[in-house]
């Protein structure tokens, strides 16, 4: 993984200088709130609805075991024992004083993180496929790209008061496991007929009130124009980006509202009159770059473990946390673990500080000293011998952590909600909680099959309701929180928007109508292959709607 | 309706209220009540002299209920401010009346 | 209102047109934006020293041909978090070529001015009373290392070609 050079340790040193230094004129009061605030959410410190809430960057989600002990160890001092993985990747303590924040990121200092640019509209953390250099479908690492990308976003001096927060994200692989359409750019890697690696360039998606796909504005885009090209669509954004209302404010309105046309031909205007020698790529940089992302040697392997084979023969629940929990690795004899941060009844994301070690201690262990945070809230071993997977397992018992449902209906993506942002129009932590223990982790879950269910406690859709199989919004209706279910969204290469079924439902008749739609699609089903989504795409809504708004009428369901 | 006026306390972010005079409590259970709008201006007033004096930041009326338990937050959203996450009852304010 | 210029306080020998006034012969006034759109031709063959304001939003391509003549260009920050202002800095360093004083206007915060001075901005115009003050203590925040080109002279350190310090 990426390693700081001089070079980026004082960089972050002096950021930690500047902000440490605003902090202290905050609390001297030589700057107001007003002033304040952009620097504090530009250093990730938000003020939610308990206390300050900070959020730290977790760069393309990938971080070492040292990196996971040094978090473990700040929840501990300086929050109350636990974090919360996010969406972005990113983690976010919820507890810390603001007096100590620039204690906590002189210790994030230490091992090479930071919380630049977590929020405030500017470029944020880039994110990209949690799998990314282990997958066995990966036509190139998008790493090097994201961390080039995160280097020159940095304290970006033209782009740092942009109209609204711009995310990028980065995918190597055709399969999307980075949403990377309903980013402001997402890019995916490419081969062109010449065999030379490039971009497809996506513009324009994303969630919130205006949930939109982005649009595809380049098939190719060659590696070394992607700073360029990345500046030409900021700058375009950044000049013409409505700033009357933050509501339109993304660029996904702008491109919207120019039209496609004239917004592509405004970026190729840009980029053609830009000097594009100065941010031209150099191979050999590149290169470089790529070196730090080089795959682990592993150990040469027959792709049959028979250490794996033997436990699963005798071990129903390790069958099934393979079954749910590994996927395919570059490498024979090895795979791509996933680890649950969904255990059944928890809070989607959460990790203690006991937790947190634990799975620095396996990455250390077995699995070359990587973790990938992934947008769906998991924590991810990339490289790790099958014939290693049954002591894994047994380790990750003991921490609550084997829990086999990845990709299943209780693998539900979920905002903080009311219970602590002070966006929130509804929770949405409770709901995750009762639908999870409903259908808990066994036979039942095992029949519904490839289920993603997301929840957004607010419009803001930060837990990607829009593309959740289910989506879940939680708003409020005359002081009551009521639940909008959406249905067929998805955040892959297929993506789609969900559909809203109709009238919302209560907190207590949101886990019965989930059970509705649950029970209507295995009913209606071509047999168990056809999962959710597909059999969604051929149904439509209208018997999802007949079963859900006609039971009170007596249907049976 | 009665009111009382809430803040984050700018050191660490903790949810305070305003008590009597130029007191701020953690307690909202302690937190002046204020009967009408003249009592709400007066206090809003008070708690914009502390964001001025760098000791408060988002002053925020909150709307109460007398209770047979008490005062209680009338909307969800105060309740969950005045007492803690719902899903965390180890933490917050609750975890201290509750011990 | 004070104004500085390559870190140092000046006399301002600028003053803003108001609305309504009749240009000086003599120049030394900073046109609005529209005025100089309609009352350019009582400027023409003249080489007295003018400037402009321009407000974001604005499309430089209109007054392309001029921008060079202008000896002062002010850049309106109506807020601070309005950065429109950032790129039109180096629109007009880099695209216009534009090479006399650019000047930030409106609200401008000590801790942007940073930003500023890599986007081109060579002149200050503050009003706000601890931003002055840190603009004469030298006292500006900021930081030493940089991951882009900018339009200040920086010094390009390490391997990676966009990696640049301060110049000493």
């Amino acid at each position: 993984m990426y390693r700081y050079d001089e070079f980026d340790a004082a960089f972050v040193a002096d950021r930690v200088a500047q902000f440490s230094d605003q902090v202290k004129r905050r609390l001297e009061g030589e700057l107001t709130e007003d002033q304040f605030r952009p620097h504090r959410l530009m250093n990730g410190v938000y003020l939610q609805l308990h206390a300050y809430m900070l959020r730290i960057a977790v760069p393309y989600g990938t971080l070492s075991a040292r990196q996971m002990r040094k978090l473990a160890f700040i929840a501990r001092e300086f929050d109350k024992g636990y974090g919360h993985f996010t969406t972005r990747q990113n983690l976010q303590f919820n507890w810390p004083a603001l007096k100590d924040i620039p204690a906590v990121l002189t210790h994030l200092a230490e091992v090479e993180m930071h919380a630049i640019q977590t929020s405030g509209n500017c470029i944020r953390n880039v994110t990209a496929d949690h799998f990314a250099g282990a997958a066995a479908d990966e036509i190139e690492d998008p790493r090097p790209y994201a961390e080039i990308l995160r280097q020159w976003s940095s304290i970006h001096p033209e782009f740092t008061f942009l109209p609204r927060k711009f995310k990028l994200a980065l995918t190597g692989a055709p399969a999307d496991r980075a949403a990377i359409q309903v980013h402001d750019i997402g890019y995916q890697l490419t081969k062109n007929a010449s065999g030379e690696t490039g971009f497809i360039v996506y513009v324009g998606g994303g969630q919130g009130r205006t949930p939109m796909i982005a649009h595809k504005i380049k098939d190719f885009l060659p590696v070394g124009d992607l700073v360029a090209y990345t500046q030409a669509i900021v700058r375009v954004y950044n000049l013409d980006g409505r700033r009357d209302n933050k509501y339109k404010a993304r660029i996904k309105i702008l491109v919207h509202e120019m039209g496609l046309e004239k917004f592509m031909d405004a970026v190729e205007a840009e980029f053609a009159a830009m000097n594009k020698q100065e941010l031209k790529l150099p191979q050999a940089e590149v290169e470089r770059i790529q070196a730090y992302f080089a795959p682990p040697a592993l150990p040469s392997k027959s792709v049959r473990s028979e250490a794996l084979e033997a436990r699963r023969a005798t071990d129903k629940k390790f069958a099934s946390f393979v079954e749910n929990n590994v996927s395919p690795h570059k490498a024979p004899g090895h795979g791509v673990l996933t680890i649950s941060l969904k255990a059944i009844g928890a809070i989607p994301g959460d990790a203690s500080a006991e937790q947190m070690e634990a799975v620095a201690d396996l990455a250390e262990k077995y699995a070359h000293d990587e973790i990938r945070v992934s947008h769906e809230q998991n924590l991810v071993l990339p490289h790790v011998a099958l014939d290693d997977l049954p002591a894994i397992y047994d380790e990750l018992v003991k921490h609550k952590l084997a829990t086999a449902n990845i990709g299943l209906i209780s693998d539900i993506i979920c905002c903080p909600g009311l219970d602590y942002c002070s966006l929130a129009t509804a929770r949405s932590i409770p709901v995750a909680q009762r639908i999870s223990e409903h259908f808990g982790e066994g036979a039942r879950a095992a029949e519904i099959g490839a289920m993603k269910i997301k929840i957004s406690g607010c419009i803001n859709a930060c837990g990607h309701h829009h593309v959740g199989h289910i989506g879940i919004l939680g708003l409020e209706r005359k002081g009551v929180e009521t639940y909008q279910i959406t249905l067929g969204g998805s955040g892959d290469e297929t993506c789609s928007l969900g559909d809203i079924t109709g009238p919302g439902f209560s907190e207590h008749d949101i886990v019965g109508a989930i059970e509705t739609i649950v029970d209507t699609y295995v009913a209606q089903r071509r047999g168990a292959g056809e999962d959710f989504l597909t059999a969604y795409r051929r149904l439509g809504m209208a018997p999802f709607k007949k079963a859900l708004y006609e039971r009170d009428k007596g249907a049976d369901i | 309706m009665p009111q009382i006026v809430s803040a984050n306390r700018l050191t660490d972010g903790i949810v305070v209220f305003l008590g009597q005079g130029d007191q701020w409590v953690e307690n909202f259970r302690s937190a002046a009540l204020l009967a009408d709008k003249p009592a709400l201006e007066a206090g809003l007033a008070r708690a914009q002299d502390a964001v001025r004096a760098n000791i408060v930041v988002e002053v925020a009326p909150m709307d109460v209920a007398e209770t047979p338990h008490g005062l209680e937050p009338k909307h969800i959203r105060d309740r969950i401010r005045a007492e803690g996450p719902t899903v965390r009852l180890d933490h917050g304010k609750q975890a201290a009346h509750g011990a | 209102m004070a104004l500085f210029k390559n870190g140092v306080e000046m006399d301002d020998a600028w003053r803003s047109l108001p609305d309504g006034e009749a240009a000086p012969a003599s120049g030394h006034v900073i046109f609005p934006f529209d005025w100089w759109l309609e009352e350019r031709g009582a400027f023409e063959g003249s080489n007295v020293p003018l400037g402009i304001r321009i407000e974001p939003g604005t499309d430089l391509n209109n007054i392309a041909a001029d921008i060079k003549r202008f000896s002062v260009i002010a850049l309106a920050f109506p807020k601070y978090g309005d950065g429109r202002a950032f790129s039109l800095a180096r629109l007009l360093r880099e695209r216009y070529g534009y090479k006399g004083e650019l000047r930030a206007v409106g609200e401008v915060l000590s801790d942007q001015i940073q930003l500023m001075q890599r986007c081109g901005f060579d002149a200050f115009e503050v009003t706000d009373a601890i931003t002055a003050k840190a603009l004469r203590a030298g006292r500006i925040p900021g930081v030493t290392h940089f991951y882009q080109p900018s339009e200040r002279t920086e010094t390009p350190v390490g391997v990676r070609p966009w990696t640049r310090v301060s110049k000493a």
